[in-house]
């Protein structure tokens, strides 16, 4: 299949935003607002609560947005017919696309909440138990909604592809949880970079400050290794010589061996172009291999050696963030290149 | 909407020949001259007259090449071991010319399929791609279809091709403005491929009713579904060819004598002709 990069650049940076909001939503439902009594008077009230957020975690919301609006947008320079775009909310009974759309949607609502209410609230809450709009309890709510809502966002995305028979290697048992884990490991090399920069965690006690740490190293080192194998469990499964041939497509293969001899047109046409996409055997080891070490073995490294040397801080992450996008892509665009569709059988591939 | 319609009784498609198909590309130049002006048109092509021109076909006529059994299922059903190796016959072992090798070409028309439960109309977002519940036809509503191209992409036969010159996908719509067009002749009411078959290659009927024309023509000469194991279930069906004579049923050639001149048994003027000739 012909990897059109509007389609990686949608899948790569809304998977990425998603797999932070993941994160950040998992944050803000079990570790934050963290409410301390009256440290700060206002009017003269001194029942006031102070709920503090580190500054981490506004960098990972917006850094959220704007990967996943900006993803979703490039995937309406794919459509034909982008100001139509609207109608595809309509199929969700049937269509992972169009529930994809749906669920993208329907995302934005908690975290606009959560926008809302730090705009509105920020991080002053009036009395322990506050008005409902401003309780850090439905906070928590918010954040739970934005994690489970980009959680299954990802998963329609991975749908798309995973539900399409005619393409072997997308219509493949490994195409979910890839997806899933890499938006998962995408958001946490992000959240890393963010919690490494100068001022991010400044509202954080050291001993919170040393769990947050402890759990980004852990993570990342932690899923480097799982997506690392469950993409090499998928190659190993698209490798085996697959069985359908132009025999079967045509149904004459019970006459003998069936090859193209003549193709129906002397040009390329949509079909050729769209899915008889080829990459060379020996490039695409050659990116497998440079897939998997700047996307898993950098990041993995890195993070395992600044939870060993704690001071290597803001350099190994974004080292490990760009390095890990890196990959990705390349892991995006291999998926795309390297899959193969059954309409070829009858352009000549020897199989498909 | 994209939720597939119950079963219908009719099941509108197209019966295909592949033993008198001659490849003339006939059925697809046709489908595309009556389409490129029909309700669903135009089928703009991008480059015409240029180098590389490149548009949308609903039909699609490949040429194959089948090597090697030759007569094989009549030769299982005789009770011969199928053979696994067929360059040439060694059958006529006298014969100077090259013996005949068990190979045809087979002339292959591609288009939609008309499938019972299209995943093309599935994976639609908008609700463009669908199945008519009253014939079975599978249609695309160009004036909802955002071109994302999944339709394309989920249909493993090729029917479907995207027009990038209207941003829509576009697909075979079995001549629905033919057949049911009261303004035609009823000689005139089928697809336009089906018309202009020379060889009567094609044929359209109703394949949900045992009693049709088409549906008697592929019980007799056993119709085939193409893919069945994407479970699609397509509605059009393949004729296969004909058992051809091979090598081993076919008459020996008549013995070419030419080549095999015994020149001792020639008199000698003759023998000198022949070694002047043969320098």
């Amino acid at each position: 299949m012909r990897p059109t990069f509007s389609i990686i650049l949608f899948t790569v940076l809304s998977g990425a935003g998603y797999g932070l909001w993941i994160l950040l939503g998992l944050v803000l439902a079990t570790q934050w607002p963290v409410c301390v009594a009256g440290a700060i008077l206002v009017g003269g009230d001194t029942t006031t609560l102070v709920c503090v957020y580190p500054t981490a975690l506004t960098y990972a919301f917006v850094a959220g947005f704007l990967m996943v609006t900006i993803g979703l947008s490039a995937s309406l320079a794919h459509l034909g017919k982008p100001l139509r775009a609207w109608r595809a909310m309509s199929q969700w009974r049937t269509s992972w696309l169009s529930r994809e759309g749906v669920l993208s949607l329907l995302t934005f609502l908690p975290a606009a909440a959560i926008a809302i209410y730090a705009w509105k609230w920020g991080a002053v809450s009036t009395d322990s138990a506050g008005t409902f709009w401003s309780n850090p309890r439905t906070f928590q709510a918010y954040g739970a909604a934005l994690a489970l809502g980009s959680l299954v966002t990802v998963y329609c995305t991975a749908n798309i592809y995973a539900c399409l028979k005619p393409i072997h290697g997308w219509n493949n048992r490994f195409v979910v949880p890839v997806y899933l884990l890499l938006a998962l490991y995408s958001g946490f090399l992000l959240l890393w970079a963010f919690k490494s920069l100068p001022d991010a965690s400044v509202s954080l006690s050291s001993l919170r400050e040393a769990r947050w740490n402890l759990a980004l190293g852990v993570g990342i080192v932690t899923l480097s290794i799982a997506v690392a194998a469950t993409k090499l469990g998928y190659w190993k499964s698209i490798d085996e010589p697959a069985k359908t041939t132009t025999g079967d497509a045509t149904g004459l293969g019970y006459l003998g061996d069936v090859r193209s001899f003549e193709q129906p047109h002397t040009e390329e046409n949509y079909l050729t172009h769209e899915m008889g996409f080829r990459v060379a055997r020996k490039h695409s080891r050659k990116l497998r291999l440079i897939c998997l070490t700047t996307a898993f073995g950098v990041p993995g490294s890195l993070a395992l050696l600044s939870l060993l040397v704690p001071g290597l801080g803001v350099v190994a992450a974004w080292i490990s963030l760009f390095s890990g996008m890196l990959g990705i892509f390349a892991e995006r665009w291999l998926f795309f290149a390297e899959a193969k569709h059954a309409v070829m059988l009858y352009y000549g591939a020897r199989s498909a | 909407m994209t939720s597939l319609p119950p079963p219908s009784a009719r099941k509108l498609g197209l019966v295909i020949d592949l033993d008198t198909c001659v490849g003339c590309h006939a059925c697809a130049v046709a489908c595309k001259e009556w389409n490129d002006g029909g309700s669903f048109g135009p089928l703009p092509d991008e480059d015409a007259y240029g180098a590389e021109p490149m548009g949308v076909w609903f039909n699609r006529v490949h040429s194959y090449e089948v090597q090697g059994i030759g007569n094989r299922e009549l030769e299982i059903a005789a009770g011969v071991k199928p053979k696994t190796t067929h360059s040439c016959s060694s059958s006529i072992a006298d014969s100077v010319l090259p013996a005949i090798a068990a190979t045809q070409s087979i002339h292959f028309p591609r288009s939609c399929l008309h499938c019972e439960t299209p995943a093309c109309v599935t994976v639609c977002p908008t609700g463009a791609s669908y199945k008519r519940a009253e014939d079975g036809i599978v249609l695309v509503d160009e004036d909802k279809c955002i071109g994302c191209q999944l339709c394309a992409w989920a249909c493993p036969y090729g029917a479907r091709e995207f027009s990038a010159k209207r941003g829509v996908m576009q697909k075979c719509t079995l001549c629905v403005d033919r057949i049911y067009n009261e303004t035609l002749d009823e000689a005139d009411r089928q697809p336009a491929c089906v018309m202009a078959c020379p060889t009567r290659a094609r044929h359209f009927g109703d394949l949900g009713d045992a009693e049709s024309d088409v549906s008697k023509l592929v019980a007799e000469r056993g119709g085939y579904a193409l893919m069945p194991e994407f479970g699609y279930k397509p509605v059009n069906r393949y004729l296969p060819p004909r058992p051809r004579r091979d090598a081993a049923s076919a008459k020996p050639a008549t013995k070419p004598s030419a080549e095999a001149i015994d020149t001792t048994q020639l008199p000698p003027l003759l023998r000198w002709v022949d070694r002047v000739l043969s320098r």
